[in-house]
C-alpha cells in the first residue's frame, strides 16, 4: 500500500480473490477513514479492470492500476495487457500468486503468470518476498510510465504479501540496461531539417507519441513554422485539434481520402510518434515510395521496422520537435495544401454528407456521432469500442482538447469501450465521456454496467445497434461473396437491461428524435444509455481494402 | 527481390535475472527464425551474462530481431555480426568404437590430420575432441563416419568474441553509470 502511495496512485480498479486477500485486507484501511488515500473501483470482471486502467491512463497521462487475484483473475486481464502493449498505454497489473512454496505444484488458481505475460508486457516480474515489494513496485511504475510506455505485470506471491519487514521506501529512476529517453542526435536533426527545408510537398503523420510525450504545442509550432499539412493516426487524433488549419484528417484504411492519396505524392514524409501500422500503410511495397522519410520516434526498434527511413531521429518528441523547429525555415506550402481541398470536396460529397446528413432511410452511425459531437462539450472525451462504431466515431467526432480519445487501435479489442469509459471518467471527472459501442462489443463487457451502477459513473453510452457484427459483415459483403457467416445477431431488450441496472435509457428510431435524445442524454446526471436503431447494412467508407495500395482507396462500394 | 540469407551471430548481454532466455528466444520464435546454436555464459563484466546465438537470416530481419531483443528491459546490449567480424570457436565430441579404431589405422591418421585430440580411451570406446570452426568439426565427423566407427557425436554451441579491443558493453555501462 505504501509503495503504491509513494507512486502517487489514486485510483485502483480491481477484483479480489484468494491469493490477493492480504492486499485487499490492507486496502480496507487505506480506502476509508483517516488512512484513506485510494479509491478502489470494484469491477465486474477482471478484463474490465485492465481496460478501465487503460482508459484512466490514456486520459490522465498517469499509470493506470489493476489489482486482481491469481489464476483466472489475472488471465482475464491478459487481453487488456496485450491491448496496452500494442497501444503503448502505461498500466501496472498487480496480481496475487500462490505462496512460493506452492509454485510449480499446479496449486489451486496457480498460473505461470510471468511466463504467459512476458511476450505481451513491457516488464513482468514475480515478487517472491516482502523485501522485494518496494523495489519491484517502484521499478514497475518507472518502466510503465517512462520511454515508450507500456503494461507492467507484478506477480505477487501470497507469502510476500504477509511477511513482515521494516519498510524502506524506494524510488526507481534509473535502470542501467534500460534507456527510456535516447540522447538526441543533432546530426540527424540537422539532416531532417535540411530535407524539410528543401521539401516542396511535405506531409506530417502525427501519432500518439505526441500525446504520450506531451508535445502537442511543440507539434503545432513545428507544423506552423514550415506550414506542413498533417494527418493523424487514430490514436493520435487529439494530438492536433480537428479545427487546426494544418490538420488534413485521419490516416489509414478508413481515414480521410485526401491524406491517403497524398501519402503517395508528397516528397518528404515526416512521421512523428507513429509506427506505420499496416492499417495506415496498406501495401508496404508501394507505400510512399516517392518520398524521403523522416521518422521521429522514442523507440529505436520502430525505425525501419515497416517503412525504410531516410533520416531517423530517435528521441522523445518533446525534445526532438523543438530542436527540429529551431533549424527549419519559415515556409509556405499554400499550393500543396490547397491541392488537398479538391479531394476533400470529393470525399465530402460522396461520403461525408450522406453519412452525417442523410435525408431518408434508417439512422446512420455517422449522423449519430456527428450529433453527439455537435452537442457535447468542447473537451468531451471520445471512447469507442471496436468495429464500425469505432470507425464512424473516430471519423466524425471532434477533438479540441489533448488526450480526448480512448480506442483500441492496435489489438482491436471488442469489449474495450465500456470499461475504458469507466476509467476515463475517473481520470477526468469534470469532462463528458461519450462512449460509442456496437451491439457486439457492448455485450462483450456488458457486465461493467454493474460497476457503472454502483459507482454512478456518468458515462454517456451510445449503443449503435444494427443487429450485426457490422464490420465483419461489411468485409463479408465486399470480399467474401456476401456470405454473411454468423454476423447477424439476435439482441436482448437493452431497455430492460438498463432498467435492471437502474441506468437512464432512451431509444431513437426516427431521425427527427435524434437531436432531443442526444440532448437529454448529455443533460441527464449520471450514466445514460442511448440506443440508436441503425441502418442494418451500412458500410464504413472510404476504405482501402486490406493489403492494397493506399491510393486505391475507394469512396464507394 | 529475394533477400540473401547469411549466418549471423548475435551477442546479447543481459543482467543476471531469471527469464531472459525465454524473452530472447521468443523474439526468434515469433518470426519463425530457427536458432542454430546458443551458448550462455558469464561475461568479463561482473553480473552480466553473455548469450551467443547463431541464426540464418537476412540482414533486415536480423536487425529487427536484434532491436526487439535489445528493447527488453534487462537486456543491456544486443548486436549482430557476420563471421568475419568475430573470432569464433566451437567444439565437437566424437565417441568411437575402440575396436574399430584399432582395426583401421586410417582412423588415427584422420584424427591427427584434423588436429583433434584423443581425450579418453578404454577397451570399449575412445573419446575424441576437436575445437575449431563449424565446418572443420562437421568435416571430421563426416570423415570418421565413413569408417563406420562413430558411436556418438555432438557439437557445442558457438562461442565468439569480437575482433574489437574491448567487451563492447563496458563502454556503454560506464556511460550509463557516470552519465
Amino acid at each position: 500500500m505504501r509503495a503504491l502511495q509513494a507512486e502517487g496512485v489514486k485510483t485502483i480498479f480491481g477484483y479480489p480473490g484468494g491469493s490477493i486477500m492480504p492486499v485487499y485486507d490492507a486496502l480496507y484501511d487505506y480506502t476509508r477513514g483517516e488512512k484513506k488515500c485510494f479509491d478502489h473501483i470494484l469491477v465486474r470482471h477482471e478484463q474490465g479492470a485492465a481496460h478501465a486502467a487503460e482508459g484512466y491512463a490514456r486520459v490522465s497521462g498517469e499509470v493506470g492500476v489493476a489489482l486482481v487475484t491469481s489464476g483466472p483473475g489475472v488471465t482475464n486481464t491478459l487481453t487488456g495487457i496485450a491491448d496496452a502493449m500494442l497501444d503503448s498505454t502505461p498500466i501496472v497489473v498487480i496480481a496475487g500468486q500462490v505462496p512460493i512454496g506452492a509454485l510449480g505444484t499446479d496449486a489451486f488458481q496457480e498460473v505461470d503468470l510471468v511466463g504467459v505475460s512476458q511476450p505481451i508486457s513491457k516488464w513482468s516480474y514475480q515478487i517472491r518476498h516482502a523485501e522485494d515489494v518496494a523495489w519491484a513496485v517502484s521499478r514497475a511504475f518507472y518502466i510503465a510510465r517512462t520511454g515508450r510506455p507500456g503494461p507492467v505485470v507484478l506477480d505477487f506471491a501470497k507469502n510476500a504479501q504477509t511477511e513482515e519487514i521494516d519498510w524502506e521506501p524506494m524510488k526507481c529512476n534509473f535502470i542501467r540496461s534500460y534507456v527510456p529517453y535516447p540522447k538526441l542526435d543533432m546530426n540527424a536533426v540537422q539532416k531532417a531539417a535540411e530535407l524539410i527545408n528543401s521539401a516542396k510537398k511535405p506531409l506530417a503523420l502525427v501519432g500518439q507519441g505526441v500525446e504520450l510525450g506531451n508535445a502537442q504545442s511543440e507539434l503545432i509550432r513545428f507544423l506552423e513554422k514550415a506550414d506542413i499539412p498533417a494527418g493523424r493516426t487514430m490514436l493520435g487524433l487529439s494530438a492536433l485539434p480537428s479545427n487546426h488549419p494544418l490538420n488534413v484528417g485521419m490516416l489509414g484504411m478508413h481515414g480521410n481520402y485526401a491524406v491517403n492519396l497524398k501519402e503517395q505524392e508528397c516528397d518528404v514524409l515526416i512521421a512523428i510518434g507513429m509506427r506505420f501500422s499496416d492499417r495506415v500503410t496498406g501495401n508496404l511495397k508501394t507505400y510512399a515510395k516517392q518520398a524521403k522519410v523522416i521518422h521521429l520516434d522514442i523507440d529505436r526498434s520502430e525505425i525501419d521496422k515497416n517503412v525504410k527511413t531516410t533520416v531517423a531521429v530517435v528521441a522523445d518528441c518533446k525534445e526532438s520537435l523543438p530542436a527540429l523547429t529551431e533549424l527549419i525555415n519559415e515556409n509556405s506550402h499554400q499550393g500543396w495544401r490547397d491541392s488537398f481541398r479538391e479531394l476533400d470536396k470529393k470525399e465530402r460529397e460522396k461520403v461525408i454528407e450522406p453519412a452525417i446528413h442523410p435525408k431518408e432511410g434508417p439512422l446512420r452511425m455517422g449522423e449519430v456521432v456527428n450529433m453527439v459531437a455537435e452537442k457535447s462539450a468542447d473537451d468531451a472525451i471520445l471512447v469507442t469500442d471496436v468495429g464500425q462504431n469505432q470507425l464512424f466515431a473516430t471519423r466524425y467526432f471532434k477533438y479540441h482538447h489533448k488526450r480526448s480519445i480512448c480506442t483500441s487501435g492496435g489489438l482491436g479489442t471488442m469489449g474495450y469501450g465500456l470499461p475504458a469509459a469507466i476509467g476515463a471518467t475517473f481520470a477526468a471527472p469534470n469532462r463528458q465521456v461519450c462512449c460509442f459501442m456496437g451491439d457486439g462489443g457492448f455485450q462483450m463487457c456488458i457486465q461493467e454496467l454493474g460497476t457503472i451502477m454502483e459507482q454512478h459513473v456518468p458515462v454517456k453510452m451510445i449503443l449503435m445497434n444494427n443487429h450485426y457484427l457490422g464490420n465483419v459483415r461489411q468485409w463479408q459483403d465486399m470480399f467474401w461473396m456476401r456470405r454473411k457467416s454468423f454476423t447477424k445477431m439476435l439482441n436482448p431488450c437493452y431497455e430492460a437491461i438498463a432498467q435492471g441496472y437502474g441506468i437512464s435509457y432512451q431509444a431513437v428510431t426516427n431521425r427527427k428524435d435524434l437531436s432531443a435524445a442526444v440532448e437529454k442524454m448529455l443533460t441527464t446526471d449520471g450514466p445514460f444509455l442511448l440506443e440508436c436503431a441503425i441502418l442494418e447494412e451500412d458500410n464504413v467508407l472510404p476504405m482501402t481494402p486490406p493489403g492494397m495500395d493506399v491510393d486505391k482507396m475507394m469512396l464507394e462500394v | 527481390m529475394e533477400n540473401r540469407k547469411n549466418l549471423y551471430t548475435l551477442l546479447v548481454y543481459s543482467e543476471n535475472v531469471a527469464g531472459i532466455l525465454n524473452q530472447i528466444t521468443a523474439v526468434f520464435t515469433r518470426r519463425q527464425v530457427n536458432i542454430e546454436s546458443l551458448n550462455v555464459s558469464a561475461s568479463s563484466i561482473p553480473g552480466v551474462h553473455k548469450y551467443t546465438i547463431t541464426a540464418w537470416s537476412d540482414e533486415d530481419q536480423i536487425l529487427k530481431i536484434t532491436r526487439q531483443i535489445e528493447k527488453k528491459i534487462d537486456v543491456v546490449k544486443a548486436n549482430y555480426f557476420t563471421d568475419e567480424q568475430l573470432f569464433i570457436r566451437e567444439s565437437g565430441l566424437y565417441k568411437l568404437s575402440t575396436d574399430k579404431v584399432l582395426e583401421n589405422p586410417e582412423i588415427s591418421r584422420t584424427i591427427r590430420r584434423f588436429d583433434a585430440h584423443i581425450i579418453e580411451v578404454n577397451p570399449t570406446y575412445t573419446i575424441v575432441m576437436k575445437h575449431g570452426i563449424t565446418e572443420d568439426i562437421i568435416s571430421l565427423f563426416r570423415a570418421l563416419d565413413t569408417f563406420g566407427c562413430v558411436l556418438q557425436y555432438t557439437r557445442s554451441g558457438r562461442i565468439a568474441v569480437t575482433r574489437g579491443m574491448q567487451e563492447q558493453v563496458s563502454e556503454f555501462l560506464e556511460e550509463r553509470e557516470n552519465g
